[in-house]
């Protein structure tokens, strides 16, 4: 979790990740920012995400984020 | 049969009785007869199309169907015996056997789409460069376009897709598919609805409840308004400032884009509302389409509210697919080692942006003028973009500025004559034509001395009570429009028993007397309808 707070901090210094719910929602999260996330997950915990997951509720969030690591890193 | 048309009215009206005439259990085989006869009535060589398209998709789908089983029993028999890299490279493969039909399926059907649709364009294209050499050019074919085709193709290359990504179930009844894909008031112009949210409902029991029929029916109306008073009457003046564009220029163009965008709000939005309308007055809730779109405050914002399906198609199948693809990452990775951080982000982003609006251009129609229209709007987006710091910086000196209604209004009108200024590329013969018009906007000041001198109706074609009838009916838009932003006003009368009625007898009165129909008038075609 910490991880993805970081990867998305490097992104946007200025936004609070541990509460911050509406990343997408409320424009914080652009597409640029989207596939930068991909990308960094990719490399970082080798967890690839599909394009059919690149879901608002997925992105919402750090911890929705996490999740959706988990679950994908799961299979 | 146009939407408009007696005929079609009479045929809507047919449908409604039977389909809530029959057992409910037969309520969709009404609707799939009715689709078929609707498809048939713009000419028997259209079928083929359609029932190819759908053959070849709903086969393709039950093949995907068919290998998820198969490795789902294997995977649920012997998951317990895998280790979680086993797992991950049994699903990797699992993924690799089923995309033939996948890829099998898009291939097919877009390539129907390309040899009907674009071989004229590209073939012109072709003889205009051996003429450059003095060569013969090659004879160009007149095929025959089926109706409605980027919309079917797209509506049942959309479910092939999401019964890959495993986000819908593959329909086993060849005949309940057939009914998604024709659905007769979407056919022609969408919404391009998904299969998950629109399909379960045609094969749920409907009865005739008086909200749908009501809000439905006020919505038809609704739309026919929009399209017969406002967009058909502006068309007039329209097609008087395109069909002259060396002597009606400068102010006639500025106008041009305020009348165009009447148009195409009037014609597209009013489409869309006679078949959600329609649709609901069957019970069937379809997409919605639009949310304010000329409210909006900047083109990516114009674009998350105008032709809502055909924007979220793209996004999903073609520019998120693109944008974190095996070539865009590598794309990324060279760039960020080469060029720096901030280039190696961008790059497969911006590319892929450019690439979608590319195809959105290109899915409009075959032509320069279309593919122009989808670059400057995938340009603009990008130079917005790259402009936020700036209208960060602003803000922040000016904080309280972005919440005051007049810079939201400013904001506005700035996003509506930019969206209208690349929109009249839908209207010239060429593109060098539409930027030498646009071009005369900044020199030919004596076109303005028309308002004053009362040139202007007689140059527009237009009788003053029809104005009056394009400038009445955009306000009522307007404030329709505006007051639905909390609750939708037609809901809001449709549950007033006398304001309904009198709304109806209203709307069926101004269309009756206003619009532009009837004998020695000739009522345009939808635009979506027929372009696509």
């Amino acid at each position: 979790m910490n991880e993805i707070i970081d990867i998305l901090t490097e992104l946007h210094d200025d936004v609070d990740f541990t509460t911050e719910t509406g990343l997408v929602e409320n424009g914080i999260l652009n597409s640029l920012d989207i596939v930068a996330i991909i990308s960094e997950i990719d490399d970082r915990f080798d967890v690839q995400i599909p394009a059919e997951e690149i879901l608002p509720e997925n992105f919402d969030s750090a911890e929705a984020l996490w999740a959706l690591v988990q679950r994908l890193d799961e299979a | 049969m146009s939407f408009t048309s007696a005929a079609f009215i009479l045929f809507a009206v047919l449908t409604l009785l039977i389909y809530y005439t029959v057992p409910k259990r037969g309520q969709w085989i009404v609707l799939l007869i009715s689709s078929f006869l609707f498809y048939l009535s713009a000419g028997g060589w259209y079928l083929p199309f359609i029932l190819v398209t759908i053959l070849s998709t709903w086969l393709c789908a039950l093949g995907i169907r068919r290998r998820d089983r198969l490795d789902e029993d294997y995977l649920a028999a012997h998951k317990a015996d895998m280790t979680k890299e086993e797992r991950k490279a049994f699903k990797n493969n699992a993924k690799k056997k089923k995309r033939p039909y996948l890829v099998g399926g898009l291939v097919f059907n877009f390539a129907i789409l390309g040899v009907l649709k674009y071989t004229g364009f590209v073939l012109s294209g072709v003889n205009d460069l051996l003429a450059i050499f003095g060569s013969k050019g090659v004879t160009v074919p007149s095929l025959i376009l089926p109706l409605g085709i980027s919309y079917y193709i797209f509506r049942s290359t959309a479910y092939l897709i999401d019964v890959y990504w495993g986000k819908t179930e593959a329909e086993g009844n060849i005949a309940k598919y057939a009914l998604f894909i024709s659905f007769f008031p979407a056919v022609l112009q969408g919404p391009i609805s998904r299969h998950k949210d629109l399909a379960p409902q045609f094969f749920t029991p409907h009865n005739a409840e008086w909200s749908n029929l009501s809000e439905g029916g006020l919505r038809v109306l609704w739309g026919f308004f929009k399209k017969v008073v406002i967009a058909d009457t502006a068309m007039i003046a329209v097609k008087a400032i395109v069909a002259s564009p060396d002597t009606m220029t400068g102010m006639y163009v500025l106008l041009l884009i305020i009348l165009y965008s009447a148009v195409i709000y009037g014609d597209f939005t009013g489409g869309i509302d006679v078949t959600i309308g329609l649709a609901r007055m069957m019970g069937l809730r379809l997409a919605e389409n639009f949310d304010h779109p000329f409210a909006s405050r900047s083109t990516q914002e114009y674009w998350n509210r105008w032709h809502i399906t055909m924007g979220s198609y793209f996004t999903d199948y073609v520019f998120n697919p693109l944008s974190i693809s095996a070539p865009m990452k590598k794309l990324s990775k060279w760039s960020k080692d080469k060029l720096g951080r901030g280039v190696g982000m961008r790059l497969p982003v911006y590319l892929a942006t450019l690439i979608t609006w590319f195809l959105t251009g290109l899915w409009h129609g075959a032509s320069w003028n279309f593919i122009v229209w989808g670059l400057l709007n995938g340009a603009v987006i990008l130079i917005s973009r790259e402009l936020s710091p700036l209208y960060a910086k602003f803000h922040k000196k000016f904080p309280s500025l972005k919440d005051r209604a007049a810079y939201g209004g400013f904001c506005a009108v700035r996003t509506f004559f930019l969206m209208g200024t690349i929109r009249i590329l839908d209207c010239y013969r060429d593109v060098p034509v539409t930027f030498m018009a646009f071009g005369s906007v900044f020199y030919d000041f004596a076109s303005w001395g028309d308002l004053a001198g009362g040139k202007l109706l007689q140059s527009l074609g237009l009788e003053l009570w029809q104005c009056i009838a394009i400038a009445l009916g955009t306000l009522v838009v307007f404030l329709v429009s505006h007051r639905s932003k909390t609750r939708p006003v037609l809901t809001e009368i449709s549950e007033r028993p006398w304001l309904f009625a009198c709304s109806c007898a209203v709307l069926i009165l101004v269309i009756l007397i206003f619009g532009c129909y009837g004998i020695g008038f000739d009522a345009g075609d939808f635009i979506y309808q027929t372009q696509f």
